[in-house]
């Protein structure tokens, strides 16, 4: 991307200076409610460089990435809209673009997109008229070449993002994810964020891998980091989300720190405080893998602890720049 | 092959209505070797119709033919006596069948009575599998002879996705998931070392080509009958 | 054909008509041992000879309860022992199927039910019938055997 640094995202200039970046998460509600994202975002602010909005996560209607992601920017956090090609065809996705655009976001996102099955409307019809790759390869010519996806030129202003992609280094097979990761670069990915990551070893093997293909030089890797709430949750995580990769000795350790509190709500709370502490251990750990440029700390539907990890992680204060990142606030 | 599946005799029994001369007519082709819709099925169904419709005290008279195959005119004009006989054609050909029979057949009231479900074939006794969505592009040289559009539950054409574990896809659970397509196309191409073939990316599909394109069509003009010259 | 061999001359309603289907290494000289042996069994059953169980169809199940059984038995080789491999096994699968399909027209399922035996077990056989005729008995008529109920069938 070769914009003069005005137009930048505040989280390409992140990574562009160098700065270990910093992004997380906000899941819209299930409503219409805009104060709903706003709170979120009030919790989040000043805590990362961007923030992903997602978009009808795990296939459970929510309200609209891009909609939210207004919301949470006039609130001053700078938004990734997530993007999937489940729910949308090349044209339904290329106006979203371009309305996103327009309205101020400057960050996206793609993603394949969980399958339907595992949300709420089981029944719907799946599109993936595309997938994450042609999806990155269609916003990057939208930027590049000032051109739709059919090739056609754009007249007038084109949206001009940051592109981001996913990639989970622990789904099968695992030889080929350094690799697939090398096609999301060719693509013309900007940044990478991964899956949650809890087996290091098995990261850190993936990303030897990386380094060695070059591939992060191509792209900045975030890695994807997470607080457990739970044993119960890093147990779910283990056993029934297909491509997570939760190793026993994680889940060994949060049921120990449980060990011996009598008390419900205490015993939760040291669940808690184990997971935070996991969380911020990894992140670390990350600092200092060849390769990895930042992290993606996800804690849906427990934004409270994202100020807590990234401070006792010594992530805070983020970076500031001089020119406002994006347009500022309209409200 | 053609894979269907016989629907609820409920079902069946509520297209039939309240028909006093119902035919069942049976396919030999696809729907005999999924035993759906063959000779035999047509036998059990009529059975059943009539021990049915007897039990209700009101009964029916169903007959059963089964051609060799009902996606053919020439198979359906053998029929036609029977057909125009009968208040009620029920079909368990594919839904092809059904729809060559109510073509060939205009007055006659054309049922289904299968379900068809896909283009696959028997994995093993008793289980088939899909294998192909007739995308009219076919990309299987690309990708080890493994279809994505069929098999991967997403359509990646550059996958797998995230959710690829241990083999299976992330849709389903347990044993009853499917394979993988991703995996399996990984698999094979790592085999034969030839897996430069999905380092590239493939571009976005034309899907003009399927059924986004609207209904389609084959024309070979030179198996074409030649029009014969219309005198007068 | 075996339909023909299982025709019943008009019954009356309470006489119970039971269809066996009997493999010929096994139930079927089961069947001739009780005979001879002169163990008891009620006069219901109806016997027709199969190669093996294996050979049963669905269609003959739902051919003899169309023309008039009340019951069915099949009788086949103990599993393991079938002459040829496993005939007796693909019976139980399709006895099985036929139960529901009998359920499917509101026929209880109890009317068509399994057995194995060796073609020493006379004395098998003879509690076979019964228990398949106490069953049946207890069911009563087959509904299809209902005054005019026939009409329909060609
Ligand atoms: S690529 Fe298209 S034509 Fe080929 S097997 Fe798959 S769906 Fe069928
Ligand atoms: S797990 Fe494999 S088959 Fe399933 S959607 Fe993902 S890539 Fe496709």
């Amino acid at each position: 991307m070769n914009d003069s640094d005005g137009a930048l995202s505040n989280l390409q200039k992140v990574l562009k200076a160098g700065h270990f970046a910093v992004t997380t998460e906000l899941g819209p509600p299930k409503n219409a409610d805009a104060e709903a994202v706003r709170h979120k975002a009030r919790l989040l602010r000043g805590c990362a460089d961007a923030v992903n909005i997602t978009d009808n996560q795990t296939a459970i209607v929510r309200m609209s990435s891009i909609a939210a992601g207004v919301l949470a920017w006039q609130e001053g956090l700078e938004p990734v809209i997530q993007m999937t090609c489940r729910d949308r065809n090349r044209l339904a996705m290329q106006s979203d673009l371009l309305g996103a655009y327009a309205l101020g976001m400057r960050n996206i996102l793609c993603l394949s997109g969980d399958h339907q099955t595992f949300g709420n409307h089981p029944q719907a019809k799946n599109v993936h008229d595309m997938d994450s790759l042609q999806l990155v390869q269609m916003v990057v010519g939208l930027r590049d070449h000032n051109r739709f996806q059919c090739g056609e030129e754009i007249k007038g202003q084109s949206p001009r993002f940051f592109v981001g992609a996913a990639e989970n280094p622990f789904g099968d097979p695992f030889d080929w994810r350094p690799y697939r990761l090398a096609k999301k670069a060719k693509a013309g990915a900007d940044f990478i964020q991964t899956q949650l990551v809890f087996n290091v070893p098995r990261f850190r093997q993936f990303m030897t891998k990386v380094v060695e293909l070059g591939v992060h030089r191509q792209l900045r890797i975030l890695a994807g980091v997470g607080p457990l709430k739970s044993p119960a949750a890093a147990r779910y995580m283990r056993d029934q989300v297909p491509g997570m990769d939760v190793p026993d000795a994680i889940v060994e350790r949060m049921e120990a720190a449980g060990q011996g509190i009598a008390d419900k709500k205490a015993r939760a709370a040291a669940y808690k405080e184990e997971g935070i502490r996991i969380c911020v251990e990894t992140i670390a750990q990350m600092r200092e893998i060849e390769g990895v440029a930042g992290i993606h700390l996800m804690a849906i539907e427990w934004e409270e602890a994202v100020s807590v990890i990234t401070e006792r992680a010594g992530l805070l204060p983020r970076p500031t720049f001089e020119t406002p990142a994006v347009v500022s606030e309209s409200a | 092959m053609i894979v269907a599946e016989q629907k609820a005799l409920d079902e069946i029994r509520q297209l039939v209505g309240d028909a006093k001369q119902v035919l069942v007519v049976g396919c030999g082709t696809c729907v005999t070797v999924c035993f759906a819709g063959g000779a035999k099925e047509a036998g059990v169904l009529g059975s059943l119709l009539r021990m049915a419709a007897q039990m209700d005290g009101q009964p029916a008279a169903v007959t059963e033919v089964t051609v060799q195959r009902q996606c053919e005119w020439e198979y359906l004009d053998a029929i036609r006596g029977p057909v125009e006989k009968a208040d009620v054609v029920l079909s368990i050909g594919c839904g092809i069948g059904v729809q060559a029979l109510a073509e060939r057949y205009p007055d006659a009231v054309v049922v289904p009575g299968l379900n068809t479900k896909f283009m696959g074939m028997p994995a093993e006794h008793g289980e088939w599998v899909e294998r192909c969505a007739a995308c009219g592009n076919c990309l299987l040289g690309l990708t080890g002879g493994i279809c994505p559009i069929a098999r991967c539950s997403k359509q990646l054409l550059n996958g797998p996705c995230g959710g690829s574990s241990q083999g299976k896809c992330e849709v389903g659970c347990g044993d009853s998931a499917p394979d993988c397509a991703w995996q399996l196309i990984y698999q094979k191409l790592a085999a034969q070392d030839r897996l430069h073939l999905i380092m590239e990316i493939t571009p976005a599909k034309d899907w003009r080509s399927s059924r986004d394109g609207g209904p389609r069509k084959v024309v070979r003009a030179d198996l074409k009958l030649p029009q014969p010259d219309i005198k007068e | 054909m075996l339909a023909d061999e299982m025709k019943t001359e008009g019954p009356a309603p309470d006489d119970i008509n039971i269809v066996a289907f009997c493999c010929h290494y096994c139930a079927y000289a089961a069947a001739d041992m009780a005979g001879s042996l002169r163990f008891q069994y009620p006069d219901s059953v109806k016997v027709v000879k199969l190669p093996c169980t294996g050979k049963l169809d669905l269609q003959l199940i739902l051919d003899a309860f169309e023309k008039g059984a009340d019951g069915v038995m099949v009788a086949g080789c103990m599993e393991g022992d079938c002459h040829y491999q496993q005939g007796n096994l693909n019976a139980k699968r399709r006895v099985v199927h036929g139960q529901t399909l009998l359920a499917s027209i509101g026929l209880e399922p109890e009317r068509v039910r399994m057995f194995n035996m060796s073609s020493a077990m006379g004395n098998r056989w003879a509690e076979a019938v019964r228990e398949m005729d106490a069953t049946v008995r207890k069911l009563g008529p087959s509904p299809l055997r209902r005054p005019k109920a026939n009409e329909g069938t060609p």
